[in-house]
């Protein structure tokens, strides 16, 4: 970030020393020098000083006590109620303080918490309550944030009788320990006759607290920690299309319930250092390599040295034959050019006669649905090399998925959605390259190369009040996600409508708890479903968008946003069908005058589509 | 308790903004977006006899899958006396294939339950319940339950006018809110304009504190476990006529481990009404527990807490006051037994068959076609149905020409024998338990068996293998299976271990006493086997297990629920 005149209140001189030195600055210097040079103001000293409110309103508040944050894990409602307890003495003392159940807690606000009272109790055999097993996997997970000033203590509920007694309790406290954090008091161990101890720990909590508070005039508030973090964040990325960045796969997590027909991943990748951003909406582009399988079983075919060098490209580099196969060709598709290309190459007197002019239908019907096994063993080459091979292969292209997640909530993460494509051609069972990959293969821990492929014609509303309708079923409800994500980290109120569709209520409800909280919260004003085995007769999406064609017409006449994603060929046919005998209906419209409207409405930017 | 006091429980806030038991159940039902309904509709579901429950099984996998719970639907039928008829039971077992998930439960308070009914489907059963001419109102709930009484028709010559009690005592103490025909029979909404005309007469507006439940015992057969019951009646036979019944008030199971506050009570004799007078002994007692009943602390506020907490004399007194006449001195009467009798016995000239089912759980598997095998006989038999209090199943009122067509049937389905013929077997019982239990602390129908072959093979080795002994298991400390009454009782603390109770009385009449705490199956034989060998080698003449440790001191004799803890007991007060 540089000043200058017109975006500071410095002059000439002061701007270059600034400009000069805050580069320089780490993060924790800078947050220090925001607290230091404000504290005067706040204390009410030097009262002549005018401060620009515009340029720095974040000041003022600086140098408020750190807050206190309680989150309490409860199955019986003891931890609940010690969490109200000590709420209240601490409010009692002046100290600023909020409490959530752990399942209320958003993991990725953990990195704004100051100081952090932990209450739970344990179950069964040392395990987290019922309400706390997402936040304490979370922050048992890689996920888990650095907790550098954070300040801690635990109060662990239990009964001695049990072998774990206090697991949780202790888990917590010494994984807040591990990432980081300083214990301000130590963790107390209660058996069922939990009262007494529990008081003596709240009291020498609220003591410690109480001491340290408006003693440290260096301490600083959560928005000056952010406006600090977005200043470092400014910088562009050194990753592209050209050089993907490696991203480690944090979470890889099967979304689809037991008895369900279908697999659909829920990926976690890592940005962290990156530089890359994206805005809800953009889509990630993902590298993948090719089934070492089907690699192996097609060198095999060939009987070629699978070690053989070969040179993989006009710069001249030089991979091993299975190496080049896995990652830089493609090898599950074939291609009319590839055909000619082939019968130049194979020696093949069957090939030769498939690729003259004539036969464009033929070579048309026996593309559909086979991959270059197939085709070497329905036309086995005489006497071709490998490398020779490689030159007529298609480069492996990157698949590219809408994006499931807000970096406004998910600070240096990516999501995806991504449905494992098998199925059975020609007697033989076939995989999607990197969604079955990503399925069977890919391990948090490993490394996918990434880049971010921005889509500038699916973007949210500029005005944060124009009502959004989104119709996303299947995989097509990602960058819905992200949407809401969004939409939630910001505050924005506007009015917002999902149609989510899949097979199975019970297993394919995919994200359904966080539906269900932004349905509670309001940051989702409605939903409909339509799942399409679950009954006698198919129920998709577009039948629900009917069944609402009165509201759904307000809707649009109340100047609304429809986003579609997902299925080209159907889903998004039928619901841009479904969408004009709405408006014929509701709107009494001749189907040219609807056809007009949605036209319109696309222009305008009102209808958008994301669809594959 | 101090703080609790003045503040009442949550639940004490649903009743009564619930307008009589609707609350927004029937909004709820409608959403799609969740296959549960809300925690304050849960609460209230319960009074028109359903449970949500979820599969615990796949719970956390679904967590993590960002899929809300399995959630699904228990729904119990309420059937005084666990009376059915062949049809009503073919439509259960119709609804058990079409609805739930194929299995058939038979409760230990006679009544059949469904598990695993998906919100989508739970209005249609309930609606088909009823059209069977059964009701699920008040099956759960803080009201009166399904009122149980001995089924055995060949036992007594009063069983019909016995039955008649349960049954006028059960419809009596029903709610009377239209809510429930609104909610699953599409009845006509009735708005409550209607001044001074009470919807709830006995129960008002709140119902009662805390669950309450009835049995009628046909001595001596104590199989109800009249003792267990909040209020029990011991059926009093004089020269072949019934001359009334013994009163026995404050009973109950459940606790909370860990709570001094909570125990297993027995009830307690406190008189004897004629006949005519039990409807009304029956409802004054629910007053009085609707007036004194705790209501701020519901581990506190079952009728045996109401009267430890006041006296026994108290609470004849307030009785007396209320009935305008006082119970007469309570008659002499000898329980003998809790197990059923199983077999083929004769008795009002008709046959009857009682069959043991293991755990309750009608199924069909390689070894037995419970299921299919009681089907096929309901296809074919002319009297009746009867559901044990031990979770088992009496054909009732066979004639002699059905008898052959249906001793056929039952060694064709394999439905009795076996396994499950020996002595151990038949005095057992376990409750539901994982994975459908929301209170569940440890597997019980699911372990039960195996835990039991192997006792078995103990009792086997010392010798004790025609012996009964009467060996509970219950996944919590609710206490469905009531073990808190067993010779040898199984309570769950957490997966895999248990806390092991010895020395109750074998005909249901003592509380057993805690004698290993939190234990997993291997230190639960290590626990029994000396004792067994001990028994085998030195018990008197007939004397019963539970009996026998407390003579040779492996454990002290409870005399009431507040010995229950020894000198841990907190007393309410």
């Amino acid at each position: 970030m540089q000043f200058n005149v017109n975006n500071s209140p410095f002059n000439e001189e002061q701007r270059e020393y600034l400009n000069r030195l805050i580069p320089t600055l780490t993060e924790a210097q800078k947050i220090w020098l925001c607290g230091f040079l404000s504290y005067p103001f706040i204390a009410g000293y030097e009262q002549s000083v005018q401060v620009d409110q515009t340029a720095a309103p974040k000041m003022e508040q600086s140098i408020q006590t750190r807050e206190v944050t309680v989150l309490f894990g409860s199955e019986t409602g003891n931890g609940q109620s010690l969490a109200s307890t000590i709420v209240e003495k601490l409010q009692a003392k002046q100290l600023p303080v909020q409490s959530f159940s752990m399942d209320d807690f958003k993991p990725q606000n953990l990195k704004k918490v100051q100081d952090l009272l932990i209450i739970t109790s344990t179950h069964g055999e040392g395990e987290p309550p019922e309400n706390a097993r997402s936040f304490y996997e979370f922050l048992h997970s890689k996920r888990a944030p650095k907790l550098e000033n954070v300040r801690f203590s635990v109060l662990a509920l239990g009964d001695e009788s049990y072998e774990f007694f206090c697991q949780t309790g202790k888990d917590f406290d010494k994984r807040l320990e591990e990432l980081g954090g300083e214990r301000l008091y130590p963790r107390v161990d209660c058996d069922v006759d939990f009262e007494d101890p529990a008081e003596q720990w709240m009291s020498g909590v609220v003591a410690v607290l109480h001491e340290t508070s408006n003693a440290n005039a260096s301490t600083i508030t959560v928005s000056e920690k952010q406006a600090a973090a977005t200043l470092l964040e400014e910088k562009q990325s050194v990753y592209s299309k050209k050089n993907p960045y490696p991203a480690e796969v944090l979470e890889n997590i099967n979304l689809n319930g037991r008895g369900s027909n279908k697999e659909t991943r829920h990926l976690v990748l890592s940005l962290e250092d990156s530089g890359l951003t994206f805005e809800p909406g953009d889509s990630l582009a993902i590298l993948p390599e090719n089934d070492p399988e089907l690699v192996d079983s097609l060198i095999n075919e060939l009987g070629w040295n699978p070690e053989e060098s070969v040179q993989i490209n006009e710069e001249g580099d030089i991979y091993s034959l299975r190496k080049a196969l896995l990652s830089k060709f493609e090898i599950t598709r074939l291609t009319k050019s590839f055909i000619q290309a082939a019968a130049e190459l194979f020696h093949h007197e069957e090939l030769k006669k498939l690729a003259e002019p004539g036969n464009e239908e033929k070579v048309k019907a026996y593309l559909d649905g086979r991959d270059l096994l197939d085709f070497v063993r329905d036309f086995p080459p005489v006497q071709l090399k490998p490398v020779d091979f490689i030159q007529i292969l298609r480069k492996l292209p990157a698949r590219q998925y809408s994006i499931a997640s807000s970096l406004k909530a998910n600070p240096d993460e990516v999501h995806l959605t991504i449905s494992t494509v098998r199925f059975q051609a020609h007697g033989r069972n076939r995989k999607g390259v990197c969604s079955s990959q990503i399925a069977e293969r890919i391990q948090p821990g490993d490394m996918l190369p990434i880049y971010v492929d921005q889509n500038p014609n699916f973007k949210l509303p500029s005005n944060p009040d124009t009502p959004i309708i989104m119709i996303g079923p299947g995989t097509g409800v990602a960058p819905f996600r992200a949407f809401l994500q969004e939409r939630e980290a910001e505050g924005v109120t506007g009015k917002s409508w999902l149609f989510f569709g899949d097979q199975h209520f019970s297993s394919d409800f995919l994200y359904q708890v966080e539906w269900q909280k932004w349905l509670k919260n309001g940051v989702l004003t409605k939903m409909d479903v339509a799942f399409s085995r679950d009954q006698a007769e198919k129920v998709y999406v577009q039948h629900r968008m009917l069944e609402k064609r009165k509201e759904f017409y307000q809707w649009l006449e109340d100047g609304a946003v429809v986003y579609v994603c997902g299925d080209e060929k159907h889903m998004a046919r039928d619901v841009h069908q479904t969408i004009l005998t709405i408006l014929e209906k509701e709107g009494g419209l001749t189907s040219e005058q609807a056809a007009v409207y949605l036209d319109q409405m696309r222009k305008q930017k009102r209808y958008q589509r994301d669809v594959y | 308790m101090e703080q609790n006091k003045t503040k009442l429980s949550d639940n004490e806030r649903i009743k009564r903004e619930s307008n009589y038991l609707r609350g927004t159940i029937a909004e709820g039902l409608k959403d799609p977006i969740t296959g549960a309904i809300s925690p304050d509709d849960n609460q209230l579901l319960k009074f028109h006899g359903s449970y949500q429950q979820d599969d615990r099984d796949v719970r956390d996998e679904r967590r993590r899958k960002k899929l809300e719970p399995d959630y699904q639907f228990m729904i119990r039928v309420r059937m005084p006396g666990g009376l059915a008829t062949p049809k009503q039971w073919l439509e259960m077992d119709r609804l058990a294939t079409t609805y739930a998930n194929g299995t058939l439960k038979l409760t230990t308070r006679q009544t059949f339950q469904l598990h695993g009914v998906l919100k989508w489907n739970l209005k249609q059963t309930m609606k088909e319940i009823n059209e069977a001419l059964f009701t699920t109102l008040a099956a759960c709930g803080d009201v009166n339950r399904n009122v149980m009484c001995t089924p055995n028709p060949n036992l007594s010559d009063v069983h019909y006018e016995v039955y008649e009690a349960a049954k006028k005592i059960s419809d009596h103490l029903l709610p009377q809110t239209p809510a429930y025909h609104e909610i699953w029979l599409d009845g006509e909404k009735v708005i409550d304009t209607s001044v001074g005309q009470e919807i709830e007469p006995i129960y008002g507006p709140t119902y009662l504190p805390r669950k309450f439940k009835i049995g009628i015992a046909v001595p001596p057969s104590n199989d109800v476990d009249i003792y267990s019951q909040d209020l029990g009646f011991i059926a009093i036979e004089e020269d072949g006529e019934l001359k009334g019944f013994n009163v026995a008030v404050g009973g109950g199971m459940g606790m909370t481990h860990g709570d001094y506050r909570t125990y297993p009570q027995i009830a307690r004799v406190i008189g004897f009404c004629p006949t005519d007078k039990v409807v009304d002994v029956a409802e004054k007692i629910v007053l009085v527990q609707r007036d004194y009943g705790n209501r701020s602390n519901r581990k506190n506020a079952r009728l045996k807490y109401t009267i430890d907490s006041r006296g026994i004399e108290w609470f004849k007194t307030e009785l007396q006051n209320r009935l305008g006449w006082e119970l007469e001195e309570a008659r002499p009467f000898h329980f003998t037994h809790t197990g059923d009798q199983f077999g083929w016995v004769k008795g009002n000239k008709k046959w009857h068959l009682t069959l043991f089912i293991p755990s309750g759980r009608v199924k069909d598997d390689e070894e037995t076609q419970f299921l299919t095998g009681l089907r096929e006989i309901a296809k074919i038999h002319t009297g009746e149905f009867r559901l044990t209090p031990n979770q088992n199943v009496i054909i009732a009122n066979i004639t002699a020409k059905k008898k052959k067509e249906i001793e056929k049937l039952v060694e064709q389905y394999h439905l009795a024998g076996g396994t499950y013929a020996s002595p151990l077997w038949q005095n057992s019982m376990s409750c539901v338990g994982f994975p459908t239990c929301g209170l569940a602390m440890a597997e019980s129908e699911r372990y039960f068996p195996t835990l039991l072959k192997k006792i078995e093979a103990i009792t086997k080795e010392v010798g004790l293998k025609q012996n009964e002994i009467v060996i509970r298991m219950s996944g919590c400390p609710n206490g469905c299976s009531r073990p808190a009454l067993a010779e040898i009782g199984f309570i769950g603390k957490a997966p895999g271990k248990y806390n092991l109770y010895l020395g109750g009385g074998f005909a249901g009449n003592r509380l057993n006493k805690l004698y290993k705490e939190n234990i997993g199956e291997k230190e639960i034989l290590e626990a029994l086997y000396p004792i067994f060998q001990h028994y085998a080698k030195e018990r008197k003449e007939g004397e019963r297990f539970g009996d026998f440790v407390i003579r040779t001191g492996y454990v002290e004799e409870v005399h009431s629920g507040l010995d229950f803890h020894g000198s841990k007991t907190v007393k309410n007060i």
